[in-house]
Order: structure tokens, then C-alpha cells, then sequence
């Protein structure tokens, strides 16, 4: 298969670069539910008394 | 989904950009334009950053519609020379990649909206993908020329979607923002047809101008002009803007009656008019919008 490839793009360095640009997606997600979690509860959370 | 699916994956070469593409980022930064304008306009408290994270949630989900959109109209795209580039057309995003990218963003967007503010919101943004991706592009599109009309309520749901976002619910201030996009879609979609109307007509998109001929597309245009700028002064009408709204939108509903009155008056072969309204009404929309915020800000709307 990797004959088959244009030279100019590597199909295996784009791979990587789609795979980071998921992961760095799927941080920003993963930042923004805790940020809404915080948010939404309020800062009184960490005053309650248990 | 069989041999040429299993080749477009080993020989994958589409760059990050290219997804970010698949988002139609133009169309995208009038949607997070307009859904702020409703989240400015609406009554009600919501934290700075969760109206951010709602916005960004709004946009995502506009996005969403736009790689759905080019995923079931990349035939159509293929033919347009206005759309060849796009990611699936040339084939650097395969077609099934993009309507998973576009499902599953979509209901990335809903799910963060929900969170982030409510479920009116949500539910309103899940209507906004659903009208844009299934009534407009799959059905509507390719079925009658009244496309464009009923499928511009999809482009003009996201400042209802903001004011939900803020308040928890959608009232008639919020619909006469939905009124005046509306309103606003068939001129500015039927210039550009009339100026793009080869490409629709190889592609068999029945345009208005394709189906009814240029010039009842051009009437059509002058008087859905008129019926914008009057929807244009409402905000000031019902109380939900000031006299610098009524300033702005009068002087630029005139405008835009003029502009359509000239493509209405222009010879069969000159398209100038028709671009010159096009692009003045992209600058229409932004402005008129733009005067909202602008009077909260100096506390000028009344």
C-alpha cells in the first residue's frame, strides 16, 4: 500500500496530525463539562458542611 | 462503505483544516454573531463563562449542520464551480467521514448546551440541525424553489437559540429576530443565484431564478426587500430597542430597497446590481445586529 502514496503527502504524518487534533478536541471537551460542572454548582460547594 | 471506502482510508491525506472546513467557518461566524445578539438582547443572569461555553456550543452546532450539508450534497458541490474546492468534492475528506463528523459533533453540541445552560436551548439547537440537515438539504433543496425560503428559518433559529440560552425561554422579541434572518434569506440567496445561475441550473438545483426565470426572481427579491425593512424596525416598534436601532435599521432598509430596486430595474445581461446587493446584504445583517449590542453597551435602548 505505501507505494501507492503521493510523495509529497504523507498519509502517516497527516494520520497524526488528525489523531492530535482529536485528542487536543477532545480535551477542550473534557475542560469545558468540568468548567460547566464548577460553574453550575457554585462556589459555596466547597463550604458545605457534610 | 466496500473497496473504495477501505482504499480512502489507507490513503487518508486530509489535514486537520480540512475538517475545520467541513464547519463552513463563514457561515459559522454569522450564526455565533447573531445567537450573541440574542443572548445580549435577552432578559435574564447566566455566568459570563457558561454564556461563552453556550455560544461556543452554538457554533459547534452550526458547524455540525454545515459538514452534514456537505456530506449530503457532495454531488451537488462536485458540479457548482462555487463549491468544487470544498473537502469532500476533491475528495480529501471521504464522504462517509464527514457525515460521522458531523452527526457526532452534533450531538457533542446538544449535550454541551443542555449542560451549559437548558434544555429549551438544546432542544432548540437539535430543531436547528434537524430543519438545515433534513427538511432543507435533503428534502427541500432539490424539490422546490421554495428552498431557501422555508429552509432559512434554519439560519435564523440561532438568535432564538442565544435568548433561550440566557433566559430559559423563547418569547416574541426573540422571533422578531428570527423574522427579520428570515426575511433577509431569500434576497440575499436569490442574488446570489441570479448571478450564479448556470451553476444551479447544471446542478438541477431548482433556483428560483432557474424554475420562474430572472426576472420574477427580481420582484420577488424587491418585495421580500420591503417586507425586510419594515420587520427591520420592529425591535424598536415593540420596545426591545432604542432610537440608534430605529436610525440604523430605517437607513439601512432604505438601502437595501434601493439595492434591490436597482437589480429590479437592470438589463437581462448585467449582473453588477445583483452582486452589489449580495454583498450589501452580508454587510446589512452584521450592521443592523451589530447596533443591538452597541446600545445595551451605552445603555441607549430605552
Amino acid at each position: 500500500m505505501a507505494d501507492e502514496q503521493p510523495e509529497e503527502i504523507d498519509p502517516i504524518k497527516q494520520r497524526d496530525r488528525r489523531n492530535l487534533a482529536i485528542a487536543l478536541g477532545l480535551g477542550v471537551f473534557i475542560v469545558l463539562v468540568f468548567a460547566v460542572t464548577i460553574l453550575k454548582i457554585g462556589g459555596s460547594v466547597v463550604e458545605r458542611s457534610f | 462503505m466496500s473497496e473504495a471506502s477501505a482504499n480512502s482510508q489507507a490513503s487518508n491525506i486530509a489535514s486537520p483544516g480540512d475538517y475545520f472546513n467541513l464547519l463552513k467557518p463563514r457561515v459559522m461566524s454569522l450564526v455565533i454573531f447573531t445567537a450573541f445578539v440574542g443572548m445580549i438582547a435577552a432578559p435574564g443572569n447566566i455566568h459570563p463563562a457558561l454564556a461563552a461555553i453556550s455560544l461556543f456550543a452554538i457554533a459547534v452546532g452550526a458547524g455540525a449542520s454545515g459538514a452534514l450539508n456537505m456530506w449530503w450534497d457532495a454531488d451537488i458541490d462536485a458540479i457548482m464551480t462555487r463549491t468544487a474546492q470544498r473537502p469532500v468534492p476533491t475528495g480529501r475528506v471521504p464522504r462517509a467521514e464527514a457525515a460521522a463528523f458531523g452527526w457526532f459533533l452534533s450531538g457533542l453540541a446538544v449535550a454541551l448546551l443542555a449542560l451549559a445552560s437548558n434544555y429549551v436551548a438544546a432542544g432548540l439547537l437539535a430543531f436547528t440541525i434537524f430543519f438545515y440537515v433534513v427538511i432543507y438539504s435533503m428534502w427541500l433543496k432539490r424539490a422546490t424553489p421554495q428552498n431557501i425560503v422555508i429552509g432559512g428559518a434554519a439560519g435564523a433559529l440561532p438568535p432564538v437559540v442565544g435568548w433561550a440560552a440566557v433566559s430559559g425561554s423563547a418569547p416574541l422579541e426573540a422571533w422578531v429576530l428570527f423574522a427579520i434572518i428570515f426575511l433577509w434569506t431569500p434576497p440575499h440567496f436569490w442574488a446570489l443565484a441570479l448571478f450564479k445561475q448556470g451553476d444551479y441550473e447544471r446542478a438541477g438545483v431548482p433556483m428560483m431564478p432557474v424554475v420562474k426565470g430572472a426576472a420574477s426572481t427580481r420582484r420577488q427579491i424587491f418585495a421580500y426587500s420591503i417586507l425586510l425593512a419594515v420587520a427591520g424596525v420592529l425591535p424598536t416598534v415593540i420596545g426591545m430597542t432604542g432610537y440608534l436601532y430605529l436610525a440604523a435599521a430605517a437607513a439601512l432598509g432604505a438601502y437595501f430597497i434601493y439595492a434591490a430596486w436597482k437589480v429590479l430595474r437592470a438589463a437581462d445581461d448585467d449582473q453588477r446590481p445583483a452582486v452589489h446587493l449580495f454583498k450589501f446584504s452580508i454587510l446589512y445583517l452584521f450592521a443592523l445586529f451589530a447596533v443591538i449590542p452597541i446600545e445595551r453597551w451605552t445603555g441607549l435602548h430605552g
